[in-house]
């Protein structure tokens, strides 16, 4: 039985990374390419305005979501393949409450505030 | 990818040691639960953050105040951060411990780089005279971005407590289990800051 | 006022002598607490106290005392409660005996207790002693946390206790609203103390959640799906995921409130760009699942109690589970339903107004279950079943004042009258707290091995629900009436008969605790008569019965397979209820461990130095917190063996009063 504080230097052991950690690490290099793209195109396009209106936020927003998905799919590897379903079910879950909390909020909030000043 | 069986989303640990991965899948799911309810703090914050953006009570907006510029570079450090500690999960897994010391003492580099940046971003602010105590518009903003930006900073301890227990356990399990959280710690803070350059700075220079 | 390096704002005006009535309660406190050190002293308990109960991680022993917390704070809340009763019996056209501001303090306390002090930390304690064990489960999956959130829970308690001594309470009802609360209309401490309280309460509510649904998820017997877990189990888990998704409501409530106290921000000022309407709105995003969190595990307790009292398996097992996750996610949906008089336009209004009407349809489909479980079942009138049937003829009438509330235009007639009083009684009371008492007498000689007094019990009973009706049905013709909730006094005549009614209606509840006080103390005395150690005193269908009473601090030498809903019942009908090994194994449990009563220490001292502005006391707490932390990790050992001798030797006592008892019964 191995105790929890069995302490083991492998660093020694293993001087070259295996091709699965070189797979990971281009994993990450993908997601740091997709996300530093998607940043750089949600700032370029609220500095430079090249349109404007409901049609700028939306497209801002919709990249932030992009560039959510694309960290949640290469920085934490979560994604659709076979794994346990409780934690995703959880995130889902929690998605879809803070759509109710968020959205409900604003639709309060904006109800609220027009027919005291409008 | 593998075609095993995971028992957790995000990195998993070795497949050789059952018991090491029966331990961090409760360990896991148990932080999972923590940070989702993480997750629902920060989103009243923003919804907060949203009803009050035009609360300036005659005191400076979001545009007359905003550096985009500074926000840009804040973004790509903690972006950077981000990667440098997949870079050490990777480490990690194939159980290299020095290379895991460097990445993780990147990682605390750059978060200290970005809180260092963020305060001298308040500084900037607070010497225009647009404190929290302006508007309701700036003690949501000023809010907002300290409970991240203290966030950030709990993960940069975490990362030194870490560094120590590397140093004095070696990778045990233990130790696998925490840096694991931690990743997962510090990778939702950067989901939560591209929510804040969406929501508190792009709308401002952008309207 | 002037605020010293030292001691912050605490000056010897703290002291309560404002009125006589609250020196007078705080001299119970401080002669009750004094009294109780005292006796622990001369008994010379404390070394076994710290010992075996303060240090503990073991999950039966933490959900004794998150039962006993609850109760001492029931009587707390009660006498509250009590106080409002008599001021307003007496307080027509006449000034009483409360003054206004203490008549506040109160009702905020009363409110503030009874939801977050008692009843949470009731079901809390029920959840922690039976969960594990319904799940055939050796231990919960974080029994440190869960060690941490009862303490951090005691912390909160305390500051709500300490608040009665030194300073005062929040003047601002549970709810808190600014801009009455904030620093311009409320400057003494009493806000912040509830704010403080809360807050550190809340965390421990958290850690405790997240040790729940791990534990549900992760740890239950070989072999046991989801869908085979007692049902008590679903209603903790969905209980749990409330407080997970709900506590952030009233951290970010509470917390920005505090910001703008202490550092004068503008979340919920008037001036400033303030927006007052924002705070209900957090609030209640949070208030009305936490109402679910409190009522779901009564529910659960009531569907383990109905069918063990009615010899027969729960009705509509599935259907049940399917409503209780109805309710959890609906419980979203409702929450401006508190608010309909704020003003929002008639679309929002009736969308809330709707889900609340839709959320009764399932809370309706669970009563059905209940009755149809006691149809043409053999019934046994032992007292939890007596609370579960009173529970459900109580709860449909609730149920129904509630559906008329939520009506947006009936609901601006009644608004913050005490109709909305009585309707919340009426649902928390029989929902809530008999949900518990039932569960109490149910799983009482689980953890005692003897049974408590039916005959006390059942005089409890009889004054508890006539003192329920007596107590409320007249507020609700008060509502009707036009009586606003939260009134000191009041200068209509024909109002006071009511009062006077429910008053008597209080009383009749003081009779009834009165009972279970010394229901307690004959039940220990007669502990002889009523023993069972063999662990099954009722017949029960769920795993908790087929262990020892107490069960062995490892719950399960021999962890059980399970294969189908009602394990233990089902093992019972094939003939075989306990399988007993020849052999066992050493089993691995958790240390003792000093952490829990050191955070929840730290936590009452940072939460009083913030207070009172003592700004070193409160780095040296979060330093102590943080300190505490890091230094934990570096800790190695953190569990230990029971050895196979000493657990066999266990065993083998508890088989022997097993065989004692089924050779009694042949
Ligand atoms: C069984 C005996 C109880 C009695 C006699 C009683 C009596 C009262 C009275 C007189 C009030 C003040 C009404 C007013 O505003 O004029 C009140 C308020 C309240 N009670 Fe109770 N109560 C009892 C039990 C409970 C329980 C079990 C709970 C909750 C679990 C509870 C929660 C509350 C709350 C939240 C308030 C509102 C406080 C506020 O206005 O902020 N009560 N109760
Ligand atoms: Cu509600």
């Amino acid at each position: 039985m191995s105790g929890p504080w069995e302490g083991e230097h492998q660093g020694h052991a293993i001087t070259q990374p295996s091709s699965d950690a070189k797979a990971e690490a281009r994993s990450y290099l993908w997601g740091l390419g997709l996300a530093a793209l998607l940043t750089a195109l949600a700032f370029g396009l609220a500095v430079f305005k090249i349109f404007s209106g409901p049609a700028l936020f939306a497209a801002i927003g919709v990249l932030a979501l992009a560039q959510i998905a694309a960290q949640f799919r290469f920085f934490l590897h979560i994604d659709l393949s076979r794994q346990k379903r409780e934690d995703l079910q959880l995130i889902l879950f929690t998605g879809l409450l803070i759509l109710i909390m968020v959205g409900g909020s604003l639709w309060i909030m904006a109800s609220l505030d027009q027919r005291m000043m409008g | 990818m593998t075609t095993e069986m995971r028992h957790h989303p995000g990195i998993n640990l070795s497949h050789s040691r059952p018991e090491d991965e029966r331990h961090a899948e409760v360990t896991v799911f148990g932080f999972w639960t923590f940070l989702m309810n993480d997750a629902i703090l920060f989103a009243l914050l923003f919804a907060t953050y949203a009803t009050m953006v035009n609360r300036t009570a005659g005191g400076p907006t979001g545009a007359e105040l905003f550096d985009i510029g500074n926000a840009f570079v804040e973004t790509l450090v903690l972006l950077l951060s981000s990667f440098s500690f997949g870079m050490g999960a990777v480490a990690l897994k194939e159980g290299r411990e020095h290379p895991l010391k460097l990445w993780l003492g990147v990682t605390l580099v750059l978060g200290l780089g970005f809180i260092g940046l963020e305060l001298r971003e308040f500084a900037g602010l607070i010497g225009q005279g647009a404190t929290a105590q302006t508007s309701g518009f700036l003690s949501s903003f000023y809010v907002l971005l300290s409970i991240h930006g203290l966030h950030v900073l709990v993960g940069c301890i975490w990362i030194v407590v870490m560094l120590a227990q590397v140093s004095t356990f070696g990778l045990s399990r233990q130790v696998r289990s925490r840096i694991l959280r931690l990743g997962l710690f510090w990778h939702f803070l950067d989901l939560v800051w591209i929510v804040i350059f969406t929501t508190v700075y792009l709308p401002a220079v952008a309207s | 006022m002037n605020s010293s390096m030292l001691f912050g704002k605490l000056t010897f005006d703290a002291l309560p002598f404002y009125s006589p009535i609250a020196a007078g309660g705080a001299a119970v406190i401080v002669l009750g607490g004094a009294g109780v050190v005292g006796l622990i002293t001369w008994l010379r308990a404390w070394p076994y106290l710290w010992r075996e109960w303060f240090t503990t991680t073991d999950h039966k022993k933490i959900g004794m005392m998150y039962v006993i917390l609850a109760l001492v704070m029931l009587l707390r809340g009660f006498v509250d409660a009590l106080m409002m009763r008599a001021q307003q019996a007496i307080a027509m056209n006449a000034e009483g005996y409360l003054t206004p501001d203490h008549f506040q303090q109160v009702f905020s306390s009363h409110g503030t207790i009874m939801i977050f002090f008692m009843g949470m930390p009731f079901l809390f304690g029920i959840m922690n002693y039976i969960v594990p064990l319904q799940l055939g489960a050796r231990d919960v999956a974080f029994p440190l946390l869960n060690a941490i959130g009862l303490w951090l829970t005691a912390a909160g308690a305390a500051l709500v206790m300490a608040s009665l001594v030194i300073g005062v309470f929040s003047t601002g009802g549970w709810t808190g609203y600014p801009p009455y609360t904030e620093l311009s209309y409320s400057p003494t401490v009493g806000v912040d103390y509830w704010i403080m309280a809360l807050l550190v309460s809340g965390i421990g509510t958290t850690l405790s959640a997240i040790n729940f649904i791990v534990t549900i998820y992760k740890m239950r017997a070989p072999g046991m799906k989801l869908m085979q877990m007692p049902l008590f189990c679903w209603t903790a888990l969905c209980s749990s995921l409330l407080v997970i998704f709900a506590i952030p409501g009233l951290t970010v409530a509470g917390g920005l409130l505090a910001l703008d106290r202490y550092l004068g921000m503008h979340f919920f000022t008037n001036d400033g760009g303030g927006n007052v309407m924002n705070y209900a709105n957090i609030f209640w995003i949070f208030g009305h699942p936490e109402v679910y969190i409190l009522i779901l595990p009564a529910f659960g307790i009531f569907s383990t109690v109905i069918p063990t009292f009615s010899q027969k398996k729960l009705f509509g097992y599935n259907v049940l589970v399917y409503a209780t996750m109805c309710i959890a996610v609906l419980s979203f949906t409702v929450w401006l339903h508190h608010f309909f008089t704020m003003g929002a336009d008639a679309n929002v209004n009736a969308f809330f107004g709707i889900m609340t009407m839709v959320i009764a349809v399932p809370t309706g489909v669970k009563v059905y279950d209940w009755i149809l479980t006691m149809y043409r079942g053999r019934l046994r009138f032992d007292t939890p079943m007596l609370w579960s049937i009173a529970f459900i003829v109580t709860f449909v009438i609730g149920g129904m004042t509630g559906v008329i509330l939520s009506i947006p235009p009936l609901d601006y007639v009644f608004h913050n009258t005490l109709f909305l009083i009585a309707h919340f009684h009426n649902m928390l009371v029989p929902g809530m707290l008999f949900g518990l008492f039932a569960g109490y007498a149910y799983w009482f000689p689980k953890a005692t091995g003897f049974r408590l007094d039916e005959r006390w019990g059942r005089r409890a009973f009889v004054f508890w629900v006539v003192g329920f009706y007596l107590a409320f049905m007249p507020l609700y013709v008060l509502g009707f009436m036009g009586a606003a909730r939260r009134m000191a006094y009041y200068d209509q005549p024909e109002w006071q008969i009511y009062f006077v009614v429910a008053a008597v209606g209080a009383f009749s509840v003081l009779l009834g605790i009165g009972c279970q006080v010394i229901q307690l103390v004959v039940s220990i005395r007669n502990r002889k008569g009523t023993m069972d150690l063999a662990g099954d005193p009722w017949g029960g269908q769920t795993l908790e019965w087929s262990t020892s009473s107490p069960p062995p601090e490892y719950n399960f030498a021999v962890l059980p397979q399970v294969s189908e809903l009602d394990a233990f019942q089902v093992a019972k009908e094939a003939g075989r209820p306990y399988v007993w090994p020849t052999h066992y194994e050493p089993i691995e449990v958790p240390r003792n461990t000093a952490l829990g009563p050191i955070f929840g220490g730290l936590a009452f001292v940072l939460g009083f130095a913030v207070v009172w502005h003592i700004w070193w006391l409160a780095a040296f707490g979060i330093a102590g917190v943080i300190a505490t932390i890091i230094a934990r990790s570096f800790a190695a050992e953190t569990t230990r063996i029971i050895s196979s001798e000493e657990i066999m030797a266990t065993e083998l006592r508890w088989h022997a009063d097993v065989r004692a008892k089924q050779e009694a019964n042949s």
